[in-house]
């Protein structure tokens, strides 16, 4: 089984540096990239059927080919890497920054290259600070050696990257609010239209791209598409971190194929639940997905059959809900998250979240009223797409609303016994 | 237009016009908040949420906000759909979660967007059961009170404050529920126009702290039409009175030049209105040499027999004075006699204004006309400071290449988020010449720094560069030139350009530059607009009006038998010792409503009414006549200053006085002497005007306390006192209904109690108001007018050794005579201070903040020193000493002054 994203990292967890990661076969991608056309590497991606792997799953190779192109239009471009890595339970992107720092690099140069732009920017949550420095030590031997900077490998091709630490706030991986911030502003998601494909960083083209997928476009390059699809077990490409949380045998992260089964992952490759653990459910990519109940955990986890189960892939790393934890205390943790990381611009989301944490607590404090069902309720649908101003709100939503449909019965028995029926058993979140 | 259909119903709208904008126009009820017509839409409150259906078979519809959705022909549209209207409740209800509901004690109540908008959505029940967020609130300096808790995080402030108005001062902070609207520590807000977020604000964050001290409901209240006395410009403003006070100035709409907006000396400086130094009885000096009071009639008998005494009598005219009181001083001293109440430079200066803009030849701009330009160039002038709502609709204009943009990228110009983001700093060129840094400059493409001299030398050769038979400047340096013919490209690439410039330049030749350059844009058929601003709210009135008279210290040159001085310190206007002598050796009557150093030296004081205790008509810098309205009705012996001269032109036998009953005979006869002023009477209805036989209610009809509020006097009610000279019942009885633009008393509508509600008396959404934008406009351009241009350029600036030019700094508080008594403003003031550049202050060994002495009018000034870095050499800038501006232009000598030196 081939694992492409991950191969390179060395057991003793210090990254290859310049050399080793050239012996190892590095920076040859980016060769390879320069002699094609910008349009034949968007084509090649875009048969690769990658999609993005922050949790959207848009297809790359179509969000790289709305950058307007020719001669009218705007020869400023940007190409920005999302490495904000901040929705609770992922861990996946820092693997990589942290421990393949010059993939990333040699990543952005060709993807950048793709789109014709000519400034990058890795905007790196705050608290990673190991991948901070390894990125900024791996971007400045890459143009030292002609990789990046004036006249890439004397292609003519010029790339200016710049590694920048976010100030700290979930909303910041929002892609666009992403791009406010990176202009020096608060960090409010943008009204589209504009595209940030036009008009994005400092209102010109501009692509916005999590970590991981951008990863995946040196292989791609060097490999084909072809080869990518072959690495699926499902319709669209290559393989995925997958990592798993909670009270499993072996927590971790492992780069496994595109549509490798959800029970797959739990058995093998997490070691099933501790002793005395049953799985109830998971939220199978991050804290902004919807429950899957066990009786569904044969789905593959791809972009196209998790939703079929009432959920989504998302960031592909799961956090486990085992039957000695209270759900709603659960909730109540995610909850608290997100209605703390409201960027406060739009009214449901900033005075909506917290009214729904507050309702929760006073549940898992045994001060829950009937009627406080109907109000959370109420929230899953206008704190839901289309009435928000982002997706941070309808994100937040789909844990409560999955919740409150599978674990009714505790809702309910909480309320009725004015006390967590959890109340004794081994608290604490693994 | 775009057809489409909401509940049902056909509507239709602009092309491009967003849906709330629609529905509001149509007369739906759509409640909202973050959305503002001259903010635009950028989707934050999420409260004007509508269904909006793809097509006929679409049952189920989606939810889209109101305010980010351009109406498209044929779309479908819900208002009614359950699910919008349960959501609508929901926003109300979230916002009402830390909203303290203190409404009783809130200073907003009663006009607040948010009492209005939670009626329309029909939350009424509160189930939210935990604990609210609080804030601590901030002390935002005397014209603001902060009450953070009230907030519900509209973003309307900050978007106003600092997009809008480029204030810098005010900020959000924090995140989630605890976003907080403020400044990042205590401290007086500085933008100018800071008063405006207590109307911007839908509820009470924001209140006015001058209104707080004598504070009365909305309903509680007269209101009168007025316009704002503060500059030149004529804002629209109505004034809220009860008890016989003023107790506040809010906007009054007026598509055409204000628009939604004032500045702070407008809205704050009202304040001697109600001062303790105002002249309430007239008052005759006696042969102990004191001035007491007298009687009504005793004072008319005492004028008459000076007026009959014969000899030479001169009246002083005023640029603070109605055109109705000027006329009829005019009228009763003849117009030969009449002078206007100028210094001798200013009234050169504004004679030359008059010349220009009543010759036809040039398009005088409205302030909407200003906001359209595509490329301006300020010459002179530092308008932030000497007419702020010009400086405001400036950069209004600079965003048009922004818009143009946006435009261009499909994305309409109402939506703000996407606009910003797509033409992040682009701005349309803007070019400020001045001596001193001005508050446009961070939104100038160049800002240049120049004595005056050199300022207009610049502008000559900018009209030379636009037409070659304009007079060439001689010997320019070739880095002037070359910014010169840069100006000039712009100017000639632009659609619209705007030249501006006025008195406050301080010189004549730069405003025959500023002229020569919309003459030869004209010339080169550009339309271009011409604005001349000037300093007071009748300045181009009197002007128009004594064209080609010398200003009035001339006539004081001479012996006179009697003076009648109309509402006017002539101390700030012409050397003190001369006017000592000269009215010491005269009869000199005056009338004003004020004291003064001029009133003291009066034989005889009569107490004219400030604006607040009558009406007339002023001119502002756009030629537009605009008819302000009597909100006081009081039983004291202040009246209009024309009533006192006519009643002592009538008693010593003057007919043509004797025919005034109303403003509106000054006003017909006035038109009929003067051709210029022809238009006059239709600047507002006249007083027998009467919608469906009834006069205008001044009062709302919730008005309370009529019959207790004198109790204290007469428990019996008194008569209600009768508005001689307006179509206004001084009561809530009369007309409520739709009022003629000129005559609206106050903004509210059925369901809208708060300011948003002007938009039910517009025509479209902040557009015109319905019927026209109050006001006539005297100057229009005329297509075979033309004036020949101004040849006298001057010499090239030269520094002198030893001694400075010295320019006046306009300040935007405390220049202006009557709002500087206001205490608000007053705690604005700074200090008078000379400015100097570092090598200038470094010649004579000054540092900053260390005294100096300047000779100015025959007296030493002691003043402190500030560092300018950016003045030319040779120029002293001298701020906070506009009663010295006639003085002006002058050199002056500098030296240290010791300490304890005065």
């Amino acid at each position: 089984m081939e694992k492409p994203l991950t191969a390179l990292i060395q057991p003793d967890g210090i990254p290859l540096d310049l050399n080793g990661y050239e012996q190892a076969g590095g920076y040859q991608a980016l060769r390879k990239a320069l002699t094609m056309t910008p349009e034949a590497i968007i084509g090649e991606v875009s048969r690769s059927k990658l999609r993005g792997r922050g949790g959207g799953g848009f297809p790359t190779g179509r969000k790289w080919d709305a950058v307007p192109r020719g001669a009218d239009t705007p020869r400023q471009r940007y190409l920005v890497v999302n490495a904000d890595e901040m929705e609770p339970g992922s861990f996946k992107d820092r693997l990589l920054l942290e421990q393949t720092p010059h993939q990333m690099i040699e990543s952005v140069i060709i993807s950048a290259f793709a789109i014709q732009a000519s400034i990058a920017y890795i905007f790196v949550r705050a608290e990673y600070v190991l991948a901070i420095n390894r990125l900024t030590r791996a971007a400045a031997q890459a143009e030292a050696n002609g990789y990046a900077g004036a006249n890439i490998l004397g292609s003519g091709f010029a790339l200016a990257i710049h590694v920048h630490a976010s100030g700290g706030r979930y909303i910041c991986g929002e892609s666009s609010a992403l791009l406010t911030a990176l202009e020096g502003r608060r960090p409010i998601p943008r009204a589209r239209p504009p595209r940030s494909a036009s008009n994005g960083l400092w209102g010109k083209p501009s692509v916005v791209n999590n970590v991981e997928t951008l990863c995946n476009v040196p292989h791609i390059i060097t490999h084909g598409a072809d080869w990518f699809l072959s690495l699926s077990h499902s319709t669209d490409g290559g393989t995925k971190l997958y990592g798993m949380s909670g009270r499993v045998k072996r927590p971790g992260l492992w780069e496994l194929p595109l549509g490798t089964p959800l029970n797959e992952i739990i058995e093998d490759h997490a070691g099933g639940m501790q002793e005395g653990y049953k799985c109830r459910a998971v939220l199978p990519g991050g804290a902004s997905s919807a429950f899957i109940m066990a009786a569904d955990f044969n789905v593959a986890m791809d972009f196209t059959s998790v939703p079929k189960v009432g959920s989504a892939l998302g960031t592909g790393n799961i956090l486990a809900l085992d039957d000695r934890r209270c759900p709603v205390g659960m909730l109540r943790s995610l909850e608290h998250f997100f209605a703390q990381e409201s960027c406060g611009w739009c009214t449901p989301c900033r005075d909506g979240l917290p009214w729904v944490e507050r309702i929760l607590t006073a549940i898992e404090a045994g001060e829950g009223r009937p009627e406080d069902l109907d109000t959370l309720a109420r929230h899953t649908i206008f704190l839901g797409s289309d009435f928000t101003f982002c997706d941070l709100a309808p994100g937040a939503m789909q844990p409560l609303a999955s919740g409150l449909k599978h674990f009714r019965a505790e809702f309910e028995q909480h309320i009725n016994e004015k006390c967590c029926p959890w109340h004794d058993s081994a608290g604490g979140w693994a | 237009m775009t057809n489409f259909l909401v509940d049902g119903k056909p509507c239709s709208a602009k092309p491009d016009e967003n849906l709330l904008q629609a529905c509001l126009a149509a007369g739906l009820d759509l409640p909202y908040f973050c959305w503002h017509p001259s903010l635009g839409s950028v989707g934050a409150c999420r409260q004007c949420a509508v269904k909006q259906y793809a097509n006929e078979d679409d049952k189920t519809g989606h939810m889209v906000m109101a305010c980010m959705t351009p109406v498209t022909e044929g779309a479908r549209y819900a208002l009614a759909d359950p699910q919008a209207v349960e959501f609508r409740a929901s926003v109300i209800e979230w916002l009402m979660i830390n909203h303290p509901h203190d409404c009783p004690v809130c200073e907003e109540g009663g006009e607040c967007h948010l009492q209005d908008m939670t009626m329309m959505t029909g939350h009424a029940y509160r189930i939210y059961r935990f604990t609210k967020r609080t804030h601590r609130n901030q002390n935002l300096g005397p014209f603001i009170k902060h009450e953070m808790n009230r907030c519900i995080a509209c973003y309307r402030c900050t978007r106003f404050y600092r997009d809008y108005a480029g204030g810098r001062d005010l900020d959000v902070f924090a995140a989630h529920d605890h976003v907080y609207f403020g400044r990042h520590e205590d401290g007086t807000l500085e933008n100018e126009f800071s008063g405006n977020l207590v109307e911007i604000c839908p509820t009470g964050v924001f209140t006015d702290k001058t209104f707080s001290a004598r504070y009365a409901r909305k309903w509680d209240m007269r209101g009168a039409p007025s316009v704002c006395t503060g500059c030149g410009l004529g804002c629209n403003i109505t004034v809220n009175e009860r008890a016989g006070e003023v107790r506040r100035i809010v906007n009054r709409y007026n598509g055409s030049v204000n628009g939604y907006f004032l500045c702070d000396r407008g809205r704050f400086g009202y304040g001697f209105v109600n001062a303790p130094e105002r002249i309430r009885t007239p008052l005759m000096r006696g042969t102990d040499g004191k001035q007491t009071a007298v009687s009504r009639g005793d004072a008319v008998a005492h004028f008459a027999a000076l007026l009959s005494a014969g000899g030479r009598i001169i009246g002083i005219g005023s640029p603070r004075a109605s055109l109705e009181s000027n006329f009829a001083l005019r009228t009763l001293v003849g117009a030969a006699n009449f002078y206007p109440g100028f210094s001798t430079h200013e009234g050169r200066l504004l004679s030359l204004i008059a010349d220009i803009l009543s010759s036809g030849a040039v398009h005088v701009p409205s302030l909407r006309d200003v906001e359209q330009a595509d490329t301006a160039l300020v010459l002179g002038s530092d308008l932030p400071n000497a007419a702020p709502r010009a400086a405001l609709a400036l950069r209004q204009a600079v965003r048009g290449a922004a818009l143009a943009l946006a435009a261009k990228a499909n994305i309409p110009h109402w939506q703000d988020g996407g606009v910003r983001t797509v033409a992040g700093e682009a701005l349309s060129p803007l070019f400020v010449a001045t001596p001193a840094a001005t508050r446009l400059d961070d939104i100038a493409h160049t800002a240049l720094r120049a004595a005056p001299a050199d300022i207009a030398r610049l502008g000559f050769a900018v009209a030379a560069c636009i037409d070659s038979t304009a007079p060439e400047v001689a010997g320019l340096p070739a880095d002037v030139a070359a910014q010169a013919s840069m100006i000039a490209d712009a100017l000639l690439a632009a659609e619209r350009p705007l030249i501006a410039s006025g008195v406050e330049a301080g010189e004549e030749s730069i405003i025959q530059a500023a002229a020569n350059i919309a003459f030869a844009l004209r010339a080169r058929g550009k339309p271009v607009a011409l604005m001349l601003n000037v300093p007071e709210c009748n300045s181009l009135g009197l002007a128009l009006m004594t064209n080609g008279q010398a200003a009035f210290p001339a006539a004081l040159a001479e012996p006179a038998s009697l003076v009648i001085v109309l509402e006017n310190d002539l101390y700030r206007r012409a050397d003190n010792t001369l006017l000592d002598a000269a009215l010491a050796a005269t009869h000199l009557v005056v009338l004003d409503h004020s004291e003064s150093p001029t009133t003291r030296c009066a034989g005889l004081v009569l107490p004219a009414a400030s604006f607040a205790e009558t009406g007339g008509t002023l001119v502002s810098s756009e030629g537009r006549a605009q008819r302000f309205y009597q909100p006081i009705f009081t039983e004291t012996d202040v009246s209009a200053a024309w009533r006192w001269l006519g009643a002592a032109g009538s008693t010593a036998g003057n007919h043509d006085c004797a025919g005034w009953a109303t403003e509106d005979d000054i006003v017909a006869a006035l038109a009929h002497a003067l051709p210029r002023f022809s238009a006059l009477p239709s600047a507002a209805p006249p007083e027998n005007f009467r919608n469906a036989g009834c006069k205008i209610s001044s009062e709302p009809h919730r008005f309370s306390g009529r019959t207790a509020m004198h109790a204290d006097r007469n428990v019996r009610e008194p008569k209600p006192p009768v508005s001689a000279d307006s179509p206004f019942s001084t009561t809530m009885e009369g007309y409520y209904g739709k009022i003629p633009p000129a005559l609206i008393p106050f903004f509210w509508a059925p369901g809208w109690n708060s300011v948003q509600s002007v938009n039910k008396f517009q025509s479209e959404i902040g557009g015109a108001l319905e019927g026209g934008d109050p006001g006539v406009r005297l100057l229009e351009t005329r297509t075979e007018a033309a004036l020949p241009y101004y040849a006298a350029i001057p010499k090239a600036f030269a520094s002198r050794h030893g001694i400075w030019q010295a320019v006046m700094l306009p300040r935007v508080f405390g220049d202006d005579e009557q709002s500087a008594r206001a205490a608000p403003i007053r705690d604005r003031t700074a200090a008078p201070a000379l400015a100097l550049n570092a090598e200038d202050a470094a010649l004579i060994g000054a540092a900053a903040g260390q005294w100096l002495a300047c000779a100015l009018d025959g007296e030493t000034l002691r003043l402190a020193l500030e560092i300018h870095p950016e003045l030319p050499r040779g120029v002293a800038g001298l701020t906070g000493l506009a009663a010295k501006a006639f003085a002006l232009p002058s050199w002056v000598r500098l030296t240290l002054a010791g300490p304890g030196a005065s």
